[in-house]
Protein backbone atom coordinates (compact mmCIF):
# COMPACT_ATOMS: atom_id res chain seq x y z
CA UNK A 1 0.00 0.00 0.00
CA UNK A 2 1.52 3.91 -0.68
CA UNK A 3 2.69 4.85 2.33
CA UNK A 4 0.80 8.24 1.66
CA UNK A 5 -2.50 6.15 1.97
CA UNK A 6 -2.21 3.68 5.10
CA UNK A 7 -0.99 7.04 6.87
CA UNK A 8 -4.44 8.86 6.64
CA UNK A 9 -6.15 5.43 6.94
CA UNK A 10 -5.13 5.09 10.62
CA UNK A 11 -4.81 8.82 11.20
CA UNK A 12 -8.68 8.85 10.53
CA UNK A 13 -8.93 5.79 12.44
CA UNK A 14 -7.88 7.69 15.37
CA UNK A 15 -9.65 10.55 14.66
CA UNK A 16 -12.49 8.04 15.45
CA UNK A 17 -10.98 6.16 18.12
CA UNK A 18 -10.54 9.71 20.50
CA UNK A 19 -14.05 10.82 19.44
CA UNK A 20 -16.48 10.66 22.57
CA UNK A 21 -19.35 10.53 20.30
CA UNK A 22 -17.96 7.47 18.69
CA UNK A 23 -17.90 5.47 22.07
CA UNK A 24 -21.55 6.81 23.11
CA UNK A 25 -23.00 5.50 19.93
CA UNK A 26 -21.22 2.16 20.22
CA UNK A 27 -22.54 2.17 23.95
CA UNK A 28 -25.66 2.73 22.76
CA UNK A 29 -25.75 0.19 19.98
CA UNK A 30 -24.92 -2.48 22.48
CA UNK A 31 -27.03 -1.34 25.48
CA UNK A 32 -30.41 -1.47 23.08
CA UNK A 33 -29.19 -4.73 21.42
CA UNK A 34 -29.35 -6.21 25.05
CA UNK A 35 -32.21 -4.72 26.21
CA UNK A 36 -33.96 -7.03 23.35
CA UNK A 37 -33.95 -9.69 26.35
CA UNK A 38 -36.68 -6.76 28.27
CA UNK A 39 -38.60 -7.23 24.68
CA UNK A 40 -38.33 -10.90 24.29
CA UNK A 41 -39.94 -10.72 28.30
CA UNK A 42 -42.57 -8.33 26.68
CA UNK A 43 -43.60 -10.17 23.90
CA UNK A 44 -45.36 -13.55 22.74
CA UNK A 45 -43.39 -16.35 20.71
CA UNK A 46 -39.89 -18.05 20.71
CA UNK A 47 -38.02 -15.86 22.89
CA UNK A 48 -34.63 -16.36 21.69
CA UNK A 49 -35.90 -15.28 18.02
CA UNK A 50 -37.10 -12.33 19.22
CA UNK A 51 -34.33 -11.38 21.23
CA UNK A 52 -32.12 -11.74 17.68
CA UNK A 53 -34.54 -9.97 15.92
CA UNK A 54 -34.61 -6.94 17.81
CA UNK A 55 -31.01 -7.42 19.03
CA UNK A 56 -29.64 -7.40 15.29
CA UNK A 57 -31.89 -4.48 14.49
CA UNK A 58 -30.80 -2.16 17.47
CA UNK A 59 -27.18 -2.98 16.17
CA UNK A 60 -28.16 -2.20 12.79
CA UNK A 61 -29.57 0.68 13.40
CA UNK A 62 -26.33 2.44 15.38
CA UNK A 63 -23.92 1.21 13.12
CA UNK A 64 -25.61 3.07 10.23
CA UNK A 65 -25.67 6.07 12.30
CA UNK A 66 -22.14 5.64 12.95
CA UNK A 67 -21.44 5.22 9.57
CA UNK A 68 -23.25 8.44 8.25
CA UNK A 69 -21.85 10.68 11.24
CA UNK A 70 -17.90 9.55 10.77
CA UNK A 71 -18.80 9.74 6.76
CA UNK A 72 -20.06 13.21 6.42
CA UNK A 73 -17.68 14.93 8.71
CA UNK A 74 -13.93 13.57 7.89
CA UNK A 75 -13.34 15.62 4.44
CA UNK A 76 -15.66 18.08 4.97
CA UNK A 77 -13.77 19.03 8.70
CA UNK A 78 -10.58 18.38 6.55
CA UNK A 79 -11.34 21.37 4.71
CA UNK A 80 -12.79 23.45 6.75
CA UNK A 81 -10.24 23.25 9.24
CA UNK A 82 -7.79 23.16 6.44
CA UNK A 83 -5.33 20.44 7.82
CA UNK A 84 -5.99 19.30 4.31
CA UNK A 85 -3.05 21.79 3.22
CA UNK A 86 -0.97 19.36 5.36
CA UNK A 87 -1.69 16.36 3.52
CA UNK A 88 -1.45 17.83 -0.06
CA UNK A 89 1.66 19.42 0.44
CA UNK A 90 3.62 16.62 1.08
CA UNK A 91 3.68 13.68 -1.77
CA UNK A 92 -0.04 12.95 -1.54
CA UNK A 93 -1.95 12.76 -4.39
CA UNK A 94 -5.54 13.84 -3.76
CA UNK A 95 -6.68 9.96 -5.17
CA UNK A 96 -4.06 9.07 -2.39
CA UNK A 97 -5.92 10.84 0.07
CA UNK A 98 -9.60 9.99 -0.57
CA UNK A 99 -8.47 6.17 -0.66
CA UNK A 100 -7.03 6.69 2.44
CA UNK A 101 -10.15 8.52 4.01
CA UNK A 102 -12.32 5.63 2.79
CA UNK A 103 -10.25 3.34 4.50
CA UNK A 104 -9.85 4.53 7.91
CA UNK A 105 -13.26 4.83 8.11
CA UNK A 106 -13.30 1.06 6.92
CA UNK A 107 -11.23 0.39 9.78
CA UNK A 108 -13.86 2.38 12.43
CA UNK A 109 -16.76 0.38 10.80
CA UNK A 110 -15.14 -2.54 11.42
CA UNK A 111 -13.73 -1.59 15.25
CA UNK A 112 -17.61 -0.58 16.20
CA UNK A 113 -19.15 -3.72 14.35
CA UNK A 114 -16.76 -5.97 16.05
CA UNK A 115 -17.18 -4.69 19.23
CA UNK A 116 -20.67 -5.01 18.57
CA UNK A 117 -21.44 -8.28 17.76
CA UNK A 118 -18.55 -9.90 20.16
CA UNK A 119 -20.92 -8.66 22.54
CA UNK A 120 -24.29 -10.14 21.23
CA UNK A 121 -22.45 -13.63 20.52
CA UNK A 122 -21.27 -13.64 24.21
CA UNK A 123 -25.05 -12.33 25.35
CA UNK A 124 -27.00 -14.88 22.90
CA UNK A 125 -24.88 -17.59 24.25
CA UNK A 126 -25.63 -16.40 28.09
CA UNK A 127 -29.52 -16.88 27.05
CA UNK A 128 -29.14 -20.63 26.00
CA UNK A 129 -28.01 -20.07 22.50
CA UNK A 130 -25.82 -21.44 20.34
CA UNK A 131 -23.24 -20.07 18.08
CA UNK A 132 -25.35 -19.26 14.97
CA UNK A 133 -23.47 -18.77 11.71
CA UNK A 134 -26.32 -16.95 10.53
CA UNK A 135 -25.33 -13.89 12.59
CA UNK A 136 -21.67 -13.80 11.75
CA UNK A 137 -23.16 -13.91 7.98
CA UNK A 138 -25.74 -11.25 8.98
CA UNK A 139 -22.85 -8.92 9.81
CA UNK A 140 -20.75 -9.47 7.25
CA UNK A 141 -23.82 -8.46 4.81
CA UNK A 142 -24.19 -5.61 7.17
CA UNK A 143 -20.25 -4.46 7.50
CA UNK A 144 -20.87 -4.69 3.79
CA UNK A 145 -24.11 -2.42 3.45
CA UNK A 146 -21.69 0.33 5.89
CA UNK A 147 -19.22 0.62 3.10
CA UNK A 148 -21.43 1.19 0.59
CA UNK A 149 -22.96 4.07 2.92
CA UNK A 150 -19.40 5.47 4.21
CA UNK A 151 -19.08 5.68 0.38
CA UNK A 152 -21.79 7.36 0.06
CA UNK A 153 -21.35 9.74 2.73
CA UNK A 154 -17.48 10.53 1.83
CA UNK A 155 -18.82 11.31 -1.80
CA UNK A 156 -21.47 14.10 -0.21
CA UNK A 157 -18.69 14.73 2.24
CA UNK A 158 -16.20 16.30 -0.52
CA UNK A 159 -18.65 18.49 -1.80
CA UNK A 160 -21.45 19.83 0.50
CA UNK A 161 -22.15 20.85 4.01
CA UNK A 162 -22.34 17.99 6.78
CA UNK A 163 -25.72 18.94 6.84
CA UNK A 164 -26.76 18.62 3.38
CA UNK A 165 -24.42 15.69 2.59
CA UNK A 166 -26.56 14.63 5.76
CA UNK A 167 -29.91 14.70 4.09
CA UNK A 168 -28.73 13.28 1.13
CA UNK A 169 -27.36 10.24 2.65
CA UNK A 170 -30.21 9.48 4.94
CA UNK A 171 -32.49 10.02 2.07
CA UNK A 172 -30.38 7.63 -0.32
CA UNK A 173 -30.20 5.28 2.62
CA UNK A 174 -34.25 5.14 3.24
CA UNK A 175 -34.74 4.72 -0.62
CA UNK A 176 -31.78 2.11 -1.07
CA UNK A 177 -34.11 0.20 1.37
CA UNK A 178 -37.60 0.78 -0.63
CA UNK A 179 -36.51 0.14 -3.83
CA UNK A 180 -37.42 -3.58 -3.84
CA UNK A 181 -40.79 -1.95 -3.95
CA UNK A 182 -40.25 -0.89 -6.99
CA UNK A 183 -40.43 -3.78 -9.09
CA UNK A 184 -43.79 -4.48 -8.01
CA UNK A 185 -44.95 -1.14 -9.10
CA UNK A 186 -43.80 -0.34 -12.20
CA UNK A 187 -45.19 -2.27 -14.45
CA UNK A 188 -48.50 0.33 -13.28
CA UNK A 189 -46.36 2.98 -14.53
CA UNK A 190 -48.31 4.70 -17.67
CA UNK A 191 -46.02 7.09 -19.53
CA UNK A 192 -43.09 5.11 -21.12
CA UNK A 193 -40.48 7.55 -21.02
CA UNK A 194 -40.72 7.90 -16.73
CA UNK A 195 -40.30 4.20 -16.94
CA UNK A 196 -37.23 4.32 -18.49
CA UNK A 197 -36.05 6.89 -16.18
CA UNK A 198 -36.82 5.14 -13.30
CA UNK A 199 -35.68 1.90 -14.22
CA UNK A 200 -32.19 4.15 -14.85
CA UNK A 201 -32.58 5.22 -11.15
CA UNK A 202 -33.45 1.92 -10.09
CA UNK A 203 -29.97 0.69 -11.34
CA UNK A 204 -28.07 3.93 -10.21
CA UNK A 205 -29.41 3.67 -6.62
CA UNK A 206 -27.78 1.62 -4.12
CA UNK A 207 -30.15 -1.33 -3.62
CA UNK A 208 -28.78 -1.94 0.20
CA UNK A 209 -32.54 -4.03 1.51
CA UNK A 210 -30.11 -6.59 -0.79
CA UNK A 211 -27.94 -6.69 2.23
CA UNK A 212 -30.22 -7.04 4.80
CA UNK A 213 -30.97 -10.52 5.72
CA UNK A 214 -32.07 -10.38 8.92
CA UNK A 215 -35.52 -12.61 8.68
CA UNK A 216 -33.85 -15.05 6.99
CA UNK A 217 -30.91 -15.98 10.01
CA UNK A 218 -33.52 -14.87 12.44
CA UNK A 219 -36.04 -17.41 10.94
CA UNK A 220 -33.45 -20.10 10.05
CA UNK A 221 -34.99 -19.80 6.67
CA UNK A 222 -32.06 -21.19 3.62
CA UNK A 223 -30.18 -18.61 2.21
CA UNK A 224 -29.10 -18.68 -1.30
CA UNK A 225 -25.38 -18.70 -2.01
CA UNK A 226 -25.36 -17.47 -5.02
CA UNK A 227 -27.30 -14.22 -3.61
CA UNK A 228 -24.60 -13.63 -0.79
CA UNK A 229 -22.03 -13.56 -3.93
CA UNK A 230 -23.72 -11.17 -5.93
CA UNK A 231 -24.50 -9.43 -2.94
CA UNK A 232 -20.96 -9.56 -2.58
CA UNK A 233 -19.80 -8.02 -5.61
CA UNK A 234 -22.21 -5.69 -6.07
CA UNK A 235 -21.11 -3.98 -2.80
CA UNK A 236 -17.30 -3.77 -4.12
CA UNK A 237 -18.85 -2.48 -7.57
CA UNK A 238 -20.91 -0.06 -5.83
CA UNK A 239 -17.77 1.13 -3.53
CA UNK A 240 -15.52 1.26 -6.19
CA UNK A 241 -18.10 3.43 -8.43
CA UNK A 242 -18.33 6.24 -5.76
CA UNK A 243 -15.08 6.10 -4.63
CA UNK A 244 -13.98 6.72 -8.50
CA UNK A 245 -16.71 9.79 -8.34
CA UNK A 246 -15.50 11.12 -5.21
CA UNK A 247 -11.98 11.17 -6.27
CA UNK A 248 -13.43 12.91 -9.82
CA UNK A 249 -14.78 15.80 -7.92
CA UNK A 250 -12.14 15.86 -5.28
CA UNK A 251 -9.58 16.19 -7.93
CA UNK A 252 -10.99 19.60 -9.31
CA UNK A 253 -11.37 20.89 -6.06
CA UNK A 254 -9.88 24.43 -4.94
CA UNK A 255 -9.03 24.83 -1.22
CA UNK A 256 -9.40 28.77 -0.37
CA UNK B 1 18.33 26.76 -12.50
CA UNK B 2 16.29 28.33 -10.54
CA UNK B 3 14.79 27.05 -7.35
CA UNK B 4 11.61 28.91 -7.77
CA UNK B 5 9.91 30.33 -11.03
CA UNK B 6 7.17 31.63 -11.18
CA UNK B 7 5.65 32.73 -15.31
CA UNK B 8 2.63 34.92 -15.83
CA UNK B 9 0.73 33.97 -12.46
CA UNK B 10 -2.91 34.63 -12.95
CA UNK B 11 -5.93 33.77 -10.93
CA UNK B 12 -9.51 35.06 -10.72
CA UNK B 13 -12.19 33.72 -8.04
CA UNK B 14 -15.38 34.20 -8.99
CA UNK B 15 -18.69 35.53 -7.01
CA UNK B 16 -21.15 33.39 -5.06
CA UNK B 17 -23.23 33.72 -8.01
CA UNK B 18 -20.83 32.71 -10.90
CA UNK B 19 -21.28 36.48 -11.83
CA UNK B 20 -18.70 38.68 -11.45
CA UNK B 21 -14.71 37.45 -11.85
CA UNK B 22 -12.30 38.85 -9.14
CA UNK B 23 -8.66 39.70 -10.77
CA UNK B 24 -6.55 38.69 -8.10
CA UNK B 25 -3.29 37.43 -9.43
CA UNK B 26 -2.65 39.60 -12.44
CA UNK B 27 0.52 38.29 -13.95
CA UNK B 28 3.16 37.23 -11.40
CA UNK B 29 6.73 36.66 -12.76
CA UNK B 30 9.43 35.53 -9.63
CA UNK B 31 12.61 33.66 -9.48
CA UNK B 32 13.91 32.17 -6.48
CA UNK B 33 17.62 31.52 -6.58
CA UNK B 34 18.76 28.22 -5.29
CA UNK B 35 20.16 29.03 -1.55
CA UNK B 36 18.96 32.03 -1.08
CA UNK B 37 16.31 33.55 1.57
CA UNK B 38 13.37 34.97 -0.59
CA UNK B 39 11.19 37.43 1.19
CA UNK B 40 7.83 37.82 -0.56
CA UNK B 41 6.35 41.31 0.82
CA UNK B 42 3.50 42.39 0.20
CA UNK B 43 0.43 44.27 1.90
CA UNK B 44 -2.82 42.72 3.40
CA UNK B 45 -5.31 41.46 0.67
CA UNK B 46 -2.20 42.00 -1.99
CA UNK B 47 -1.95 37.89 -3.26
CA UNK B 48 0.69 36.54 -1.22
CA UNK B 49 -1.45 33.53 -0.21
CA UNK B 50 -3.05 32.78 -3.39
CA UNK B 51 0.27 33.19 -4.96
CA UNK B 52 1.28 30.66 -2.51
CA UNK B 53 -1.69 28.17 -2.92
CA UNK B 54 -0.54 28.02 -6.41
CA UNK B 55 2.81 26.94 -6.08
CA UNK B 56 1.45 24.41 -3.56
CA UNK B 57 -1.09 23.07 -5.88
CA UNK B 58 -3.91 23.77 -3.72
CA UNK B 59 -5.56 26.32 -6.33
CA UNK B 60 -5.37 25.95 -10.26
CA UNK B 61 -3.89 28.74 -11.98
CA UNK B 62 -5.82 30.61 -14.33
CA UNK B 63 -2.92 31.18 -16.79
CA UNK B 64 1.10 30.58 -16.42
CA UNK B 65 3.04 28.30 -14.80
CA UNK B 66 5.23 27.18 -11.55
CA UNK B 67 8.29 25.60 -11.73
CA UNK B 68 10.38 23.79 -9.29
CA UNK B 69 13.92 22.88 -10.26
CA UNK B 70 12.34 23.76 -13.55
CA UNK B 71 9.56 20.94 -13.33
CA UNK B 72 6.39 21.76 -12.83
CA UNK B 73 5.72 22.66 -9.56
CA UNK B 74 2.06 20.64 -8.55
CA UNK B 75 3.05 16.86 -8.78
CA UNK B 76 3.30 14.71 -6.30
CA UNK B 77 7.63 14.33 -7.12
CA UNK B 78 7.97 17.80 -6.69
CA UNK B 79 6.76 17.88 -3.06
CA UNK B 80 8.54 15.65 -1.94
CA UNK B 81 11.47 18.27 -1.60
CA UNK B 82 9.37 21.01 -0.67
CA UNK B 83 8.51 21.90 3.29
CA UNK B 84 5.17 24.05 3.37
CA UNK B 85 3.83 26.09 6.26
CA UNK B 86 0.58 27.40 5.67
CA UNK B 87 -0.86 30.91 6.83
CA UNK B 88 -2.62 30.87 10.32
CA UNK B 89 -2.09 26.70 10.41
CA UNK B 90 -4.47 24.38 12.32
CA UNK B 91 -3.64 20.72 13.01
CA UNK B 92 -5.54 18.24 14.20
CA UNK B 93 -6.44 18.58 18.02
CA UNK B 94 -6.27 14.80 18.93
CA UNK B 95 -3.03 14.61 18.29
CA UNK B 96 0.05 15.47 20.47
CA UNK B 97 3.44 17.32 18.76
CA UNK B 98 4.74 14.19 18.51
CA UNK B 99 1.99 11.97 16.92
CA UNK B 100 1.34 14.74 14.26
CA UNK B 101 5.22 14.56 13.52
CA UNK B 102 5.25 10.75 12.87
CA UNK B 103 2.45 11.18 10.78
CA UNK B 104 3.97 14.33 8.96
CA UNK B 105 6.77 11.83 8.43
CA UNK B 106 5.00 8.59 7.18
CA UNK B 107 2.92 10.87 4.64
CA UNK B 108 7.34 11.34 3.05
CA UNK B 109 7.37 7.46 3.71
CA UNK B 110 10.14 7.80 6.00
CA UNK B 111 11.05 4.94 8.02
CA UNK B 112 9.97 4.44 11.32
CA UNK B 113 12.47 4.37 13.18
CA UNK B 114 14.69 7.04 11.41
CA UNK B 115 11.32 9.09 11.66
CA UNK B 116 11.16 9.19 15.74
CA UNK B 117 14.69 9.96 15.67
CA UNK B 118 14.00 12.67 13.34
CA UNK B 119 11.28 14.07 15.06
CA UNK B 120 12.69 13.91 18.55
CA UNK B 121 15.67 16.39 17.01
CA UNK B 122 13.35 18.59 15.24
CA UNK B 123 11.02 19.17 18.75
CA UNK B 124 14.24 19.79 19.66
CA UNK B 125 15.03 22.59 17.29
CA UNK B 126 12.16 24.44 17.00
CA UNK B 127 11.69 24.99 20.96
CA UNK B 128 8.75 22.64 22.09
CA UNK B 129 11.29 20.23 24.54
CA UNK B 130 8.74 19.26 27.01
CA UNK B 131 5.35 19.20 25.08
CA UNK B 132 5.64 16.70 22.70
CA UNK B 133 3.37 14.69 24.65
CA UNK B 134 0.64 17.26 24.92
CA UNK B 135 -2.55 17.09 22.99
CA UNK B 136 -2.27 19.96 20.51
CA UNK B 137 -5.70 21.04 21.15
CA UNK B 138 -3.89 23.08 24.43
CA UNK B 139 -1.31 24.58 21.84
CA UNK B 140 -1.15 28.20 21.92
CA UNK B 141 -0.72 30.12 18.58
CA UNK B 142 2.96 30.43 18.78
CA UNK B 143 3.59 26.61 20.05
CA UNK B 144 1.61 25.63 16.73
CA UNK B 145 3.94 28.49 14.75
CA UNK B 146 6.71 26.41 15.83
CA UNK B 147 5.16 23.01 15.04
CA UNK B 148 4.06 24.02 11.75
CA UNK B 149 7.84 24.74 11.14
CA UNK B 150 8.90 21.33 12.43
CA UNK B 151 6.62 19.52 9.94
CA UNK B 152 7.61 21.44 7.14
CA UNK B 153 11.08 19.93 8.12
CA UNK B 154 10.56 16.80 8.69
CA UNK B 155 11.56 15.84 5.00
CA UNK B 156 14.47 17.72 4.86
CA UNK B 157 13.22 19.37 2.28
CA UNK B 158 15.52 21.49 -0.41
CA UNK B 159 12.82 24.38 -0.43
CA UNK B 160 10.81 25.79 2.16
CA UNK B 161 7.49 28.05 1.34
CA UNK B 162 6.58 29.45 4.87
CA UNK B 163 3.44 32.07 4.87
CA UNK B 164 3.73 34.27 7.57
CA UNK B 165 5.87 32.42 9.18
CA UNK B 166 6.65 34.95 11.83
CA UNK B 167 2.66 35.76 12.91
CA UNK B 168 1.74 34.32 16.72
CA UNK B 169 5.49 34.42 17.43
CA UNK B 170 6.96 36.41 20.54
CA UNK B 171 10.18 38.25 20.20
CA UNK B 172 12.15 35.41 21.56
CA UNK B 173 10.45 32.87 19.12
CA UNK B 174 11.05 35.64 16.20
CA UNK B 175 13.91 35.44 16.70
CA UNK B 176 14.91 31.87 17.21
CA UNK B 177 13.02 32.07 13.83
CA UNK B 178 15.74 33.82 12.48
CA UNK B 179 18.52 31.97 13.61
CA UNK B 180 16.87 28.26 12.30
CA UNK B 181 16.04 29.88 9.10
CA UNK B 182 19.85 31.20 8.24
CA UNK B 183 21.06 28.13 9.58
CA UNK B 184 18.61 26.75 6.52
CA UNK B 185 20.29 29.07 4.26
CA UNK B 186 23.76 27.64 5.73
CA UNK B 187 22.61 24.34 5.03
CA UNK B 188 22.03 25.14 1.31
CA UNK B 189 18.70 25.38 1.61
CA UNK B 190 16.32 27.87 0.06
CA UNK B 191 13.92 29.41 1.62
CA UNK B 192 10.82 31.67 0.60
CA UNK B 193 8.73 33.24 2.93
CA UNK B 194 5.84 36.24 3.49
CA UNK B 195 5.90 38.68 6.01
CA UNK B 196 4.81 42.12 7.13
CA UNK B 197 7.09 42.58 9.90
CA UNK B 198 9.67 44.34 7.61
CA UNK B 199 12.42 44.48 10.69
CA UNK B 200 12.65 40.64 10.68
CA UNK B 201 12.93 40.16 6.53
CA UNK B 202 15.39 43.49 6.49
CA UNK B 203 17.54 41.20 8.99
CA UNK B 204 18.11 37.89 6.74
CA UNK B 205 16.25 37.93 3.33
CA UNK B 206 19.00 37.89 -0.15
CA UNK B 207 16.65 39.16 -2.05
CA UNK B 208 12.74 40.50 -1.97
CA UNK B 209 9.83 40.80 -4.07
CA UNK B 210 7.46 43.50 -3.43
CA UNK B 211 3.52 41.99 -4.40
CA UNK B 212 1.11 45.19 -5.03
CA UNK B 213 -2.71 44.62 -5.83
CA UNK B 214 -1.65 40.91 -7.72
CA UNK B 215 1.63 42.06 -9.23
CA UNK B 216 5.34 42.24 -8.69
CA UNK B 217 6.34 45.79 -8.53
CA UNK B 218 9.85 45.28 -7.43
CA UNK B 219 12.54 42.18 -7.45
CA UNK B 220 16.07 42.15 -6.37
CA UNK B 221 18.59 42.52 -3.99
CA UNK B 222 17.55 43.45 -0.90
CA UNK B 223 21.14 45.18 -0.69
CA UNK B 224 21.24 46.37 -4.13
CA UNK B 225 17.58 48.23 -3.44
CA UNK B 226 18.70 49.72 -0.51
CA UNK B 227 22.53 51.19 -1.47
CA UNK B 228 20.78 52.32 -4.59
CA UNK B 229 18.11 54.20 -2.47
CA UNK B 230 18.60 57.49 -1.85
CA UNK B 231 20.93 58.28 1.45
CA UNK B 232 19.88 61.69 3.62
CA UNK B 233 21.43 62.83 6.66
CA UNK B 234 19.92 63.95 10.12
CA UNK B 235 21.58 66.57 12.08
CA UNK B 236 19.70 67.12 15.55
CA UNK B 237 20.74 69.95 17.39
CA UNK B 238 19.34 72.09 20.45
CA UNK B 239 18.89 75.80 18.30
CA UNK B 240 19.97 76.97 14.95
CA UNK B 241 19.39 80.70 13.55
CA UNK B 242 16.37 81.75 11.34
CA UNK B 243 19.05 82.63 8.85
CA UNK B 244 20.75 79.74 8.79
CA UNK B 245 17.58 77.82 8.16
CA UNK B 246 16.55 80.03 5.59
CA UNK B 247 19.69 79.56 3.44
CA UNK B 248 19.33 75.12 3.67
CA UNK B 249 17.14 73.11 1.63
CA UNK B 250 15.89 71.29 5.01
CA UNK B 251 13.22 69.91 6.35
CA UNK B 252 13.17 70.26 10.27
CA UNK B 253 10.73 69.21 12.91
CA UNK B 254 10.94 69.93 16.64
CA UNK B 255 11.09 67.42 19.50
CA UNK B 256 11.74 67.72 22.82
CA UNK B 257 13.30 71.13 22.22
CA UNK B 258 15.56 69.91 19.47
CA UNK B 259 15.33 70.31 15.74
CA UNK B 260 15.71 67.56 13.88
CA UNK B 261 16.87 68.83 10.51
CA UNK B 262 16.63 66.52 7.16
CA UNK B 263 19.04 67.07 4.56
CA UNK B 264 18.43 65.83 1.17
CA UNK B 265 22.35 67.12 0.18
CA UNK B 266 25.35 65.95 2.21
CA UNK B 267 27.09 69.09 0.60
CA UNK B 268 24.44 70.95 3.25
CA UNK B 269 25.69 68.91 6.56
CA UNK B 270 28.84 70.98 6.93
CA UNK B 271 27.02 74.27 6.24
CA UNK B 272 24.37 73.32 8.94
CA UNK B 273 27.08 71.90 11.70
CA UNK B 274 29.14 75.46 10.73
CA UNK B 275 26.22 77.56 11.47
CA UNK B 276 24.95 75.86 14.24
CA UNK B 277 28.14 76.12 15.60
CA UNK B 278 28.47 80.01 14.76
CA UNK B 279 25.20 80.53 16.63
CA UNK B 280 26.64 78.75 19.83
CA UNK B 281 24.14 76.09 19.51
CA UNK B 282 25.11 72.07 20.57
CA UNK B 283 25.31 69.67 17.85
CA UNK B 284 23.80 66.28 19.51
CA UNK B 285 23.83 64.15 16.43
CA UNK B 286 24.74 63.82 12.71
CA UNK B 287 23.88 60.66 11.11
CA UNK B 288 23.39 59.01 7.58
CA UNK B 289 19.94 57.73 7.00
CA UNK B 290 19.71 55.10 4.93
CA UNK B 291 16.43 54.14 2.94
CA UNK B 292 15.55 50.93 4.95
CA UNK B 293 12.93 47.91 3.37
CA UNK B 294 10.08 49.86 5.27
CA UNK B 295 11.10 52.94 3.12
CA UNK B 296 11.19 50.90 0.12
CA UNK B 297 7.77 49.00 1.57
CA UNK B 298 5.84 52.55 1.32
CA UNK B 299 6.78 54.55 -1.47
CA UNK B 300 6.07 51.70 -3.36
CA UNK B 301 2.81 51.51 -2.13
CA UNK B 302 2.08 55.45 -2.58
CA UNK B 303 2.95 55.00 -6.15
CA UNK B 304 6.18 57.61 -5.31
CA UNK B 305 9.29 57.23 -5.76
CA UNK B 306 11.78 58.07 -3.44
CA UNK B 307 12.39 61.29 -1.90
CA UNK B 308 13.75 62.68 1.96
CA UNK B 309 10.91 61.89 3.80
CA UNK B 310 9.39 64.52 5.55
CA UNK B 311 9.64 63.21 9.08
CA UNK B 312 11.18 60.45 10.39
CA UNK B 313 9.88 57.58 11.99
CA UNK B 314 10.57 57.55 15.64
CA UNK B 315 11.93 54.58 15.99
CA UNK B 316 8.84 52.63 17.35
CA UNK B 317 8.84 50.76 14.07
CA UNK B 318 4.82 52.28 13.52
CA UNK B 319 4.53 53.03 9.89
CA UNK B 320 4.55 56.70 8.81
CA UNK B 321 2.10 56.78 6.49
CA UNK B 322 -1.06 55.04 8.68
CA UNK B 323 -3.58 55.31 5.87
CA UNK B 324 -1.82 52.67 3.70
CA UNK B 325 -2.22 50.30 6.59
CA UNK B 326 -0.10 47.09 7.05
CA UNK B 327 -0.01 44.61 9.90
CA UNK B 328 2.01 45.52 12.67
N1 LIG C 1 -12.03 32.57 -2.50
C1 LIG C 1 -11.91 33.86 -2.76
N2 LIG C 1 -12.89 34.50 -3.43
C2 LIG C 1 -12.78 35.82 -3.69
N3 LIG C 1 -11.73 36.56 -3.34
C3 LIG C 1 -10.73 35.96 -2.67
C4 LIG C 1 -10.76 34.59 -2.35
N4 LIG C 1 -9.63 34.29 -1.69
C5 LIG C 1 -8.92 35.43 -1.61
N5 LIG C 1 -9.59 36.44 -2.20
C6 LIG C 1 -9.12 37.81 -2.31
O1 LIG C 1 -7.85 37.79 -2.88
C7 LIG C 1 -7.06 38.85 -2.36
C8 LIG C 1 -5.72 38.30 -1.97
O2 LIG C 1 -5.84 37.43 -0.88
P1 LIG C 1 -4.58 36.75 -0.22
O3 LIG C 1 -5.08 35.88 0.87
O4 LIG C 1 -3.75 36.13 -1.27
O5 LIG C 1 -3.82 38.01 0.38
P2 LIG C 1 -2.49 38.07 1.22
O6 LIG C 1 -1.51 38.86 0.43
O7 LIG C 1 -2.07 36.73 1.66
O8 LIG C 1 -2.97 38.93 2.46
P3 LIG C 1 -2.60 38.81 4.01
O9 LIG C 1 -1.37 39.60 4.20
O10 LIG C 1 -3.76 39.45 4.69
O11 LIG C 1 -2.45 37.38 4.36
C9 LIG C 1 -7.85 39.45 -1.23
O12 LIG C 1 -8.36 40.67 -1.67
C10 LIG C 1 -8.96 38.49 -0.98
O13 LIG C 1 -10.13 39.17 -0.62
MG1 LIG D 1 -1.87 35.80 3.40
Amino acid sequence: MKPGIKGIAVNTFRESARNKMFYLLVFFGILFALSSKLVSFLTLGDAMKVLKDTGLAAINFFCVLIAVFTGINLVYKEIERKTVFNILSKPVSRDEFIVGKFLGLALTMLTALGAMAVIFFAFVALNGGGFDLGILLYFFMLYLELLVIVAVSLLFSSFTTPILAFIFTVSLYLIGHVMWTYNEFKNYLAIPLWRIFTQALYYLLPNLAKFNIKNEVVLGTALDPWSILFSVLYALAYVLALLALTVLIFRRREFQ
Amino acid sequence: MKALEIKGLKKSFRSNFLIKKFHILKGIDLEVEKGEIYGFLGPNGAGKTTTIKCIMGLLSPDAGEVLIDGEPAATVKARQRIGFLPENPYFYDYLTAREFLLFSASLFNIPEKEARDKVAALIHRVGLSGHEDLKLRKFSKGMIQRLGLAQALVNDPDLLILDEPFSGLDPVGRKDLRTLILSLREQGKTVFFSSHILQDMELMVDRVGIILDGAIRRQGRLSEMIAHSTQYHEVVCDRISEKALARIQANFALRDGQFILTLASDADVNLVVESIIHNSGRILAVHPVKMTLEDIFFSEMTGGSYGVPTSRSNGTGEPRRPATGGKP
